[in-house]
């Protein structure tokens, strides 16, 4: 095996390159039932940089989703660090990991997960309203009403805004996902399979509303996927094969 | 703000978690309902016994009873006036009273009272239980020409309580009619010259007692049609009876005579009889009363019954009704009192006392009720549960979404506990609201739903009363109200807790 790099190796080489936003090191993950262990990340290592379009490849099984959600400290690992921001996160109090996945983070599924009872609209407001208080968000409920109305506009839905999710196809539903995740305006953008419930022209066309926000808003997004030809549209590609990284294969940014 | 807007939704959509509610609200309600049922029947009894019975009263062991009654209220007003507002000496033993029906005598067991009618309505409410206007104003033992009530003076609303038709001719005009009917027959039956009802009395005293045998010297000639006996009070209940239909058949009528045997003061008492013309009746609506009081003046007990002593010529007494001044506690000055008489002659007591097993029953019965019907409420919180539990494993997915966009566990617990204090308030809310309006309507619901089922569900042959009586007290129905809220928050708790609990990883897995 060969020894992981530390993190001053993962941290940008010169003054041109990006500095380095969300980096891992060494990350395990086992997942015991019983007596049976099943391990799914074996020590991965992985930085990634402010701007960038990141896409983890790896077949079902491979741990990516786990490496996501660890990324995204909705998990905590066996072992290894998470740093965000040159600060470690993985080992945060369960208050601080909840305001970093509020306020830095945004996270989308293959399944969309809206809240059934809501509108688009309520759905983009949920993390504003999570963030704020009954009070301080009665204060500003006009300007945050204001500013998910424009999000859902970016993304294609401005005359969805009052439909509940049953009311709204499943790019619509990707779509209102992406428009809530990008609510608190964060700095990274996780995205767990954003195509995999998706034709090929919806996903499509989640994929370049992705591009979009990575090239014109400098979002940095790491995407998760088992689909080659989807990983093409980032600008570097890592393969996770039995928890392990494979290679770190680079396209020009 | 999510927490708020993630209940209020769940409540508009999951309508399952209010049929949890409903059993709350039904709790709620029967809770309220059996309160003040039950306030208003302790309180209408309480009510009804405080008014037969004077606050105090100091009895004599005895059935002689004990002489100078001016000596011994003069003694109480020394020792405790400063508390009493008023005071009556009272005669009274038990008897027997028989009364002609049809062409048969009945029989029945009484309590005979000597009172002085002066004082009497002084001590306690007796006088608004009488049946003749004048007599409630001041009673004096004649009989009226007629205006005897023909409808429950007392009743609610006395245009609703079913008619006393008998006692439109009560009185004067029922004697005359009466004696009039009579006169042929007792012509017949008693042989010319024989001893008039009012010498039969003194007669009957004089074979009693040989040292005051006084024949009387002239034979007076006794006429119903224009006289009457000593007046008596009786009992409504001893002389009626009260029909399925709710009206009152009176077998006696003021107007009518009556026999008292009664026995006689002295070693061994004796029994004697006397004639009483019926002038009123008593009606306080406590059939343990109703069915056996009558009253007579007590001058007129204490001669038939020797209870005047020969030398002093004040009459015996067997107690002192007496009434403290609003706000005096009546068992201080009983302590007071006791403290003076000796208790093997003399026992005072206060109302409570003479009636306190029977309160203590109804207090009981409240309690006891009480506590089963909050356990229908803690039942509902375990149905609460359940649903809550089902809710929240059907949100596990919605809780994995929540956690993931950064709400807090306490955040996600804050959901369910404001969903289950929300359902205990809409439950508590509705069941107050319906428990108060059952209770406002409680006597139109009675009477719909004996219509509707044929059976009176209230009975006022049973309870005297025409009206279910009810009180609302705002304590209690607050303590219902706040015991049911908090029951739907514990019932949320486990399951809020639950969901609090969930990991994010495996709840957004959750399908």
């Amino acid at each position: 095996m060969r020894p992981n790099p530390t993190l001053a190796e993962l941290m940008p080489r010169s003054a041109t390159e990006r500095p380095t936003l969300l980096a891992c090191r060494g990350l395990l993950k086992t997942y015991r039932k019983g007596p049976v262990s099943v391990p799914v990340l074996q020590g991965v290592d992985l930085a990634v940089r402010a701007g960038e379009m990141l896409a983890i490849i790896g077949q079902s099984g491979s741990g990516k989703s786990t490496l996501l959600h660890l990324l995204g400290t909705l998990d905590q690992p066996d072992a290894g660090e998470v740093h965000f921001e040159g600060h470690r996160i993985d080992n945060l109090p369960a208050s601080g990991r909840d305001l970093l996945r509020n306020r830095y983070f945004g996270m989308i599924f293959q399944a969309y997960h809206l809240t059934p009872e809501m509108t688009a609209l309520e759905n983009v407001l949920l993390p504003a309203m999570i963030r704020y208080g009954v009070f301080s968000y009665w204060t500003q409920a006009r300007k945050l009403k204001a500013q998910a109305t424009a999000i859902l506009e970016r993304v294609g839905l401005g005359k969805r805004l009052h439909h509940k999710p049953r009311e709204l196809s499943g790019g619509e539903m990707q779509r209102a996902a992406i428009a809530r995740a990008l609510m608190n305006s964060p700095k990274l953008l996780l995205a767990d399979e954003p195509t995999g419930n998706l034709d090929q022209a919806n996903g499509e066309g989640i994929l370049d509303l992705l591009g979009e926000l990575n090239q014109q808003a400098g979002l940095t997004i790491v995407m998760v996927t088992h689909d080659s030809a989807i990983a093409a549209r980032a600008h570097r590609t890592v393969t996770l094969v039995e928890g392990r990284m494979q290679d770190a294969g680079r396209r020009a940014a | 703000m999510y927490k708020l807007i993630l209940c209020l939704r769940y409540l508009r959509t999951r309508y399952i978690a209010l049929a949890s509610v409903v059993s709350v609200m039904l709790g709620v309600a029967t809770m309220i309902v059996v309160n003040a049922v039950m306030a208003g029947f302790a309180h209408e009894m309480q009510d009804r016994i405080h008014g037969i019975l004077s606050d105090l009263v100091v009895e004599s062991r005895s059935l002689d009873g004990i002489a100078d009654a001016p000596g011994h209220m003069a003694k109480i007003r020394e020792v405790a006036g400063q508390y009493i507002a008023g005071m009556t000496p009272t005669a009274n033993v038990p008897a027997m009273l028989g009364f002609q029906v049809g062409d048969q005598y009945v029989n029945k067991q009484i309590t005979l009272i000597g009172i002085d009618e002066a004082t009497y309505s002084s001590v306690s409410d007796f006088g608004q239980y009488l049946q003749h206007p004048e007599n409630r104003k001041q009673l004096d033992f004649k009989l009226k020409e007629q205006g005897y009530d023909q409808y429950d003076h007392q009743a609610e609303n006395p245009a609703l309580a079913t008619a006393r038709e008998q006692m439109r001719i009560a009185g004067w005009k029922w004697r005359r009619q009466i004696s009039q009917w009579r006169k042929p027959i007792d012509t017949t039956v008693t042989p010319p010259g024989a001893t008039t009802p009012s010498a039969e009395n003194s007669n009957a005293l004089a074979s009693a007692d040989p040292f005051l045998a006084t024949t009387p010297a002239t034979q007076e000639v006794f006429d119903p049609l224009t006289e009457q006996h000593t007046g008596a009070v009786l009992g409504i209940s001893i002389g009626s009876y009260r029909a399925a239909s709710g009206a009152d058949q009176f077998l006696v009528l003021p107007g009518d005579d009556v026999e008292i045997t009664y026995p006689s003061a002295g070693r061994p008492p004796k029994p004697l009889s006397a004639k009483f013309t019926v002038t009123d009746f008593y009606e306080s609506k406590m059939n343990e009363y109703d069915a056996s009081f009558v009253f007579v003046p007590l001058a007129k007990m204490q001669e038939l019954r020797g209870m005047i002593d020969p030398i002093t010529q004040v009459g015996n007494f067997n107690s002192i009704q007496i009434k403290v001044k609003p706000g005096v506690d009546p068992a201080m000055v009983r302590d007071l009192l006791q403290a003076t008489f000796q208790p093997e002659y003399i026992v005072v007591s206060t109302w409570m006392d003479k009636q306190g097993p029977l309160l203590a029953a109804v207090s009981m019965e409240t309690a006891v009720l009480n506590v089963l019907l909050f356990m229908i409420i803690a039942v509902a919180g375990f149905g609460i549960l359940a649903i809550f539990f089902m809710i929240v494993v059907e949100k596990t997915r919605d809780i994995g979404i929540l956690k993931s966009l950064g709400a807090s566990s306490r955040g996600v617990m804050g959901i369910f506990l404001s969903y289950g204090l929300t359902l205990g308030v809409v439950g508590s809310g509705v069941g107050l609201f319906g428990g108060l309006l059952f209770v406002k309507y409680i006597n139109e619901i009675a009477d719909g739903l004996g219509k509707l089922t044929g059976q009176k569900v209230f009975d006022p042959s049973i309870y005297y009363f025409y009206r279910i009586p009810t009180i609302v007290e705002p304590f209690t129905v607050t303590w219902i109200a706040l015991g049911a809220m908090a029951i739907a928050v514990l019932a949320s708790i486990l399951p809020a807790w639950r969901a609090a609990r969930l990991h994010p990883v495996s709840a957004l897995r959750w399908e």
